[in-house]
């Protein structure tokens, strides 16, 4: 490209990093990803493990639109369990327990073999704009002006990043590299505003310190699926993970060590989440509780080092050891490295289009952590979302952008862009309205199509989605058009599988609506049905089994789109419109939804609020306005 | 003292174009603010930007003379004068509201004139010659509404006082403006926020230690919550009979004083009818008010069986309006023996429920209250003398009784609702219902928070807000969550 040195530069290596450098690359551009050190790229700095509700969602649809985070925790699994299998179809989440350095050194694999890209080790200090303000390429340390028609910023934790231990603290990133403070300075300069966020992490302890015999056994499952659709099911050689509990003596070490405690002398200034307290917020804040939980997890295949889930803190390490030795089986654990508390700074979200691309910067890109989220399924389908549309955006192509209805990617972008956040933002089933139809097992039935039509998902890979979404449909087909009889015979087989007999003819569909029948049950009375692959018979199953509350929520997304499909002008001046509260004024100057039910969503705009913009659109639309609506 | 908002555009190009483009809401409007008619004192008022010079161009101390000045919320006494004539119109007290501490939140000044249409619309003439616009029906609610003074449940409120009948139904409007109804749904929603955050909490936190949650305390609490919204609903239901009246109508054999009832009834409270537009005056109807229930009372001919043609179809057109009516007064003549034709009427208006007048109490009873209960299906047996006035406050309370008890089977902790407002508690009472059945029936708690959200949403659409962050801050607050 004319004066390029790539097409597009991504800077860091994280989970966004690695997404978005795979997406542009696969979508054929040429891209240049920056990072501070090659060992890093794909690291998981806090919990090893991936999934979980709304997380695992998140994954398979990753997975479902070309990108290659499920593929790569599939390959490098050490342990994998299905949870809230008895909570519903909607909530039905994998999680996974990573090998660590399998998976970063798969990652950096598939980085390695990938056409058009290429990994560079740098140290970025700037952004270079053009003179019509938009992005032109980034600046490193080392090379100084790097320039690319689009740049994504994918730098986590690493903006301003201070980390602490008790009453120490020190400038760094979270694997121990420099933090990134030019950068930061420099995005601030270009009128992006930045938020002060906190997150944590637990201490880490030898294997062989610690007495497993004290504690609950967790075991992984022999599963028929995994994380991605192109993956079979789950070995039977896991590795294990182990549960014990805080005690009395371990609250007491925390409560009289509090002095010492960051998080409460004042030291910490940032928002942490709250779905993810240290463990000294825990007791504080809910002294009734007699016991925490904390879970041992191993952070790679044989390895010598065990991550202690729940118990994240900032405490200084003598406390740490003292509390630590307080849990049955740790009595004697050697602490590897005390957990930590990092603040860093990151972009308020709000500063973001739905397509990832800042509004003030056109070509500059952001996501992942440094957009205010957390987790690492989060950043890699920001990265994915970016890359897309960093491609499509030097093609001159329309953004590509998932509604709310369509996938978790959707409800985590809109909420972002939309309400911001004033915490580091987690996926969680409850965040998605919609959460019936965008299950993880439908993942591919959603997305796939997208993902071919944007060029990430291979032919080879399109007809197999194919030939799966013909096996749904067709199944789904014909056990609606099966009539059962309503005779003795059938009354006889029904009463064998547990369930009443029928009142008249009924489909086979409808009687697997019956909560106590499944389709494995419904094998007695339905001897032609055809040999299915599971995943296929679980789609089919509870699209069938759930029809009822499936239709009450396409009415509920109908009810939605009502609001979503009443644009919003590009460029309206709020402080002309009449009826707005001046909260809803700055709001919507601000965030400039493209949509009024993108504008409902905005906290502080009322519904009277939304009354006025109706009444506005209304009145735009009698006057032939409507040309100038939408994006 | 400085008019208007602060609202100074840079007139850029953009800028502009949408200004012109409308949904200007910053003109002035002004209205007459009290029902038409005779009355003692009438309102004119102006709102908007313009409504304090508008108004100062009008108005001059009581010499006529000069032009007066309003104060910020002072009564001011003056004259209002045509501004191009200066020919004085009328009397009048003016009260300055300035923005945004008015109903509109934009500046608003009111003229107290002497009631009657003519003074009043010589002065709204005077106000719209300055200037200022015709209001639209509603509009100053609306524009309430729209500058957030107001919620939408409030906003209907407002129409509700102006409509109201009756010092009750003015009253139950009053209290849903101060937040009646949005407050006792706000109250059961956190409840819903509550369950939903339970159910929220086990799905997204399998591992926290959050508990599984109990199924039978969900279908209880969902049955509860229910049930209390259906409590709510039928207190609403209540607060329409204030707002909307009933009808009753007066049904007898001939000449057993049907009339001179329907006169009693209304001479005794014409002093309280209120003028409500659109009432047609004719001689067999009315409305009146007992015990703060607007009733609309409706004479009718008297039935008996006939042979003649005329008075068949009289007896056919009774026989309608006892179909139309919510209650029925079934007079009977005490002075005269219970007759075959008065217990035909009773057994008609047996199915329609309402009282039964025993009149002529002021002559020798010759039927006693006995004599009548048999036929009487339940209605209550009053006696009275239409002719004496005897009698008849008692009819009333049992009429005002019957038809609060008849439409809801409560009468205490009445709530007014709007027929929007009512099927949204509706609807919200049958999603829960919907949850409960499904817990029951063995649906997952996902497919249960499906319904309990659908009930949320319909409650939302009384309180105007959303529910989802609260969902999450409810989970944060109540549960430790954190591995």
């Amino acid at each position: 490209m004319g004066g390029h040195d790539a097409d597009i530069i991504v800077v860091g290596g994280g989970h966004a990093g690695c997404e978005a450098a795979l997406a542009c690359a696969r979508m054929g551009a040429s891209v240049l990803l920056l990072t501070l050190g090659w060992d890093t790229v794909a690291a998981m700095p806090c919990n090893p493990s991936i999934g979980g509700p709304g997380k695992a969602q998140l994954v398979r649809e990753i997975d479902a639109l070309g990108g290659e985070m499920a593929r790569n925790i599939d390959a490098t699994y050490l342990q994998m369990r299905l949870l809230n299998t008895g909570k519903g179809p909607a909530v039905r989440s994998l999680r996974a327990q990573a090998d660590k350095a399998a998976y970063g050194a798969r990652m950096r694999e598939v980085l390695r073999r990938e056409r058009n890209l290429a990994v560079e080790v740098a140290h970025v200090v700037g952004v270079e704009v053009g003179a019509d303000g938009s992005a032109r390429g980034v600046v490193t340390r080392e090379r100084g002006p790097v320039r690319a028609a689009a740049v994504i910023i994918a730098t986590g934790t690493y903006l301003g990043g201070t980390i602490h231990v008790g009453d120490r603290s020190w400038s760094s990133g979270p694997q121990g590299q420099p933090a990134a403070e030019e950068l930061g300075h420099a995005l601030a300069k270009l009128g992006l505003r930045l938020a002060r966020f906190k997150t944590g992490t637990s201490p880490r302890v030898r294997k062989d310190s610690v007495d497993v015999s004290k504690m609950q056994e967790q075991r992984g499952e022999v599963l028929p699926f995994g994380f991605s659709f192109e993956t079979g099911g789950t070995r039977p050689d896991q590795e294990l993970c182990w549960l014990t509990y805080t005690t009395p003596r371990t609250h007491e070490i925390i409560r009289a060590n509090l002095g010492r405690a960051p998080l409460y002398t004042g030291a910490i200034t940032g928002r942490g989440p709250r779905y993810c307290p240290s463990i000294e917020t825990k007791v504080v804040q809910f002294p009734a509780r007699e016991r925490h939980q904390v879970f041992l997890e191993p952070e790679t295949r044989n390895g010598d080092v065990m991550y202690l889930g729940g118990l994240s803190t900032s405490l200084p390490a003598d406390v740490q050891e003292e509390m630590v030795h307080s849990v049955p089986g740790l009595e004697d654990a050697e602490i590897v490295r005390p957990g930590y508390a990092i603040e860093y700074d990151c972009l308020v979200p709000t500063e973001l289009l739905p397509s990832l691309e800042t509004k003030k910067v056109p070509g500059l890109f952001a996501a992942g952590q440094i957009n205010g989220t957390s987790g690492y399924e989060e950043a890699a389908s920001q990265g994915l979302i970016a890359g897309i549309n960093a491609v499509l955006k030097i093609r001159g192509k329309e953004p590509f952008v998932l509604e709310r209805s369509e996938a978790y990617i959707g409800v985590l972008i809109d909420d972002l862009v939309t309400k911001g956040t004033c915490e580091p933002y987690r996926m969680m089933t409850s965040r998605a309205e919609y959460r019936l139809t965008l299950r993880q097992d439908n993942a591919d039935l959603r997305l796939t199509e997208k993902g071919h039509g944007l060029g990430l998902v291979p032919e080879e890979r399109y007809e197999r989605f194919l030939a799966r979404r013909r096996l749904v449909r067709d199944e789904i087909e014909r056990l609606t058009g099966t009539v059962v009889p309503g005779d003795a015979e059938t009354a006889r087989m029904l009463a064998a599988i547990g369930t009443a007999p029928l009142q008249a003819e009924t489909s086979l569909g409808d009687l697997l609506a019956r909560p106590e029948v499944t389709y494995e049950k419904l094998a007695a009375i339905d001897p032609g049905r055809p040999v299915l692959p599971q995943d296929v018979v679980q789609v089919v199953e509870i699209e069938l089994k759930y029809a009822g509350y499936i239709r009450k929520q396409r009415g509920q997304i109908e009810r939605a789109r009502r609001l979503e499909s009443r644009l919003l002008p590009l460029h309206v001046d709020y402080w002309s419109i009449a009826g707005l509260s001046r909260e809803a004024r700055e709001k919507l100057s601000d965030i400039r939804p493209r949509s009024i039910g993108q504008a409902a969503r905005i906290s502080g705009v009322s519904p009277a609020d939304i009354m006025a913009l109706l009444a506005y659109v209304e009145s735009g639309r009698h006057r032939g306005e409507d040309s100038e609506l939408g994006v | 003292m400085k008019v208007g908002q602060a609202r100074t555009p840079k007139l850029t190009r953009g800028r502009e174009r949408v200004y012109m483009q409308g949904y200007a809401e910053n003109d002035t409007i002004a209205a007459i603010s009290t029902p038409l008619g005779e009355g003692g004192i009438g309102i004119v008022r102006i709102s908007g930007p313009r409504a304090l010079e508008i108004a100062s161009r009008l108005f001059r101390d009581p010499s006529g003379k000069r032009h007066r000045t309003l104060k910020p919320w002072g009564l001011r006494y003056g004259i209002v004068v045509d501004p191009e004539t200066g020919e004085e119109i009328d009397e009048a007290l003016a009260s300055a509201m300035p923005a945004p501490h008015s109903f509109t939140r934009e500046d608003v000044v009111e003229f107290s004139c002497h009631g009657g249409i003519g003074p009043l619309s010589r002065v709204l003439d005077a106000v719209l010659k300055c200037g200022a616009r015709l209001a639209q029906p509603g509009e100053f609610t609306r524009r309430a509404f729209l500058s957030g003074r107001i919620d939408l449940a409030q906003a209907e409120a407002v129409i509700e006082i102006v409509r109201a009948r009756t010092d009750s139904a003015r009253r139950l409007a009053l209290a849903n403006l101060r937040g009646g109804l949005s407050a006792a749904v706000v109250s059961i929603r956190d409840d819903v926020v509550a369950l939903l955050a339970e159910l929220e909490a086990a799905v997204d936190f399998p591992e926290d230690d959050v508990g599984e949650p109990d199924h039978a305390a969900i279908t209880r609490q969902a049955r509860e919550t229910a049930s209390r919204l259906r409590g709510l609903a039928a207190r609403a239901r209540c607060g329409r009979v204030y707002r909307d009246g009933v009808t009753v109508a007066i049904v007898g054999r001939p000449n057993v004083g049907k009339s001179s009832l329907l006169n009693a009834l209304l001479g005794r409270s014409r002093a309280i009818v209120t003028d409500v537009p659109g009432t047609t005056r004719d001689a067999v109807e009315d409305w009146t008010n007992m015990r703060g229930v607007p009733v609309r009372l409706v004479d009718t001919a008297g039935l008996r069986e006939t042979d003649d043609p005329v008075e068949r179809l009289g007896v056919e057109r009774t026989r309608e309006r006892l179909d139309e009516a919510d209650l029925a007064i079934v007079v009977i003549d005490g002075s005269e023996p219970l007759s075959d034709g008065d217990v035909a009427v009773l057994r008609r208006a047996s199915g329609k429920g309402g009282a039964v007048a025993l009149n002529k109490s002021d002559l020798p009873p010759k039927v006693s209250e006995s004599d009548v209960v048999p036929h009487a299906a339940g209605m209550p047996v009053v006696r009275v003398s239409a002719k004496a006035g005897a009698g008849i406050g008692s009819l009333e309370g049992t009429i005002a009784r019957l038809a609060v008890g008849r439409v809801a089977g409560v009468s205490e902790g009445m709530v007014m609702a709007t027929a929007r407002q009512q099927e949204a508690l509706e609807r919200a009472a049958a999603a829960l219902d919907e949850a409960a059945r499904g817990v029951d029936g063995g649906a997952p708690l996902d497919l249960a928070a499906i319904d309990i959200r659908e009930a949320l949403f319909w409650l939302d659409q009384i309180t105007g807000r959303s529910a989802s962050d609260e969902v999450l801050d409810k989970i944060f607050s109540e549960f430790c969550i954190g591995k």
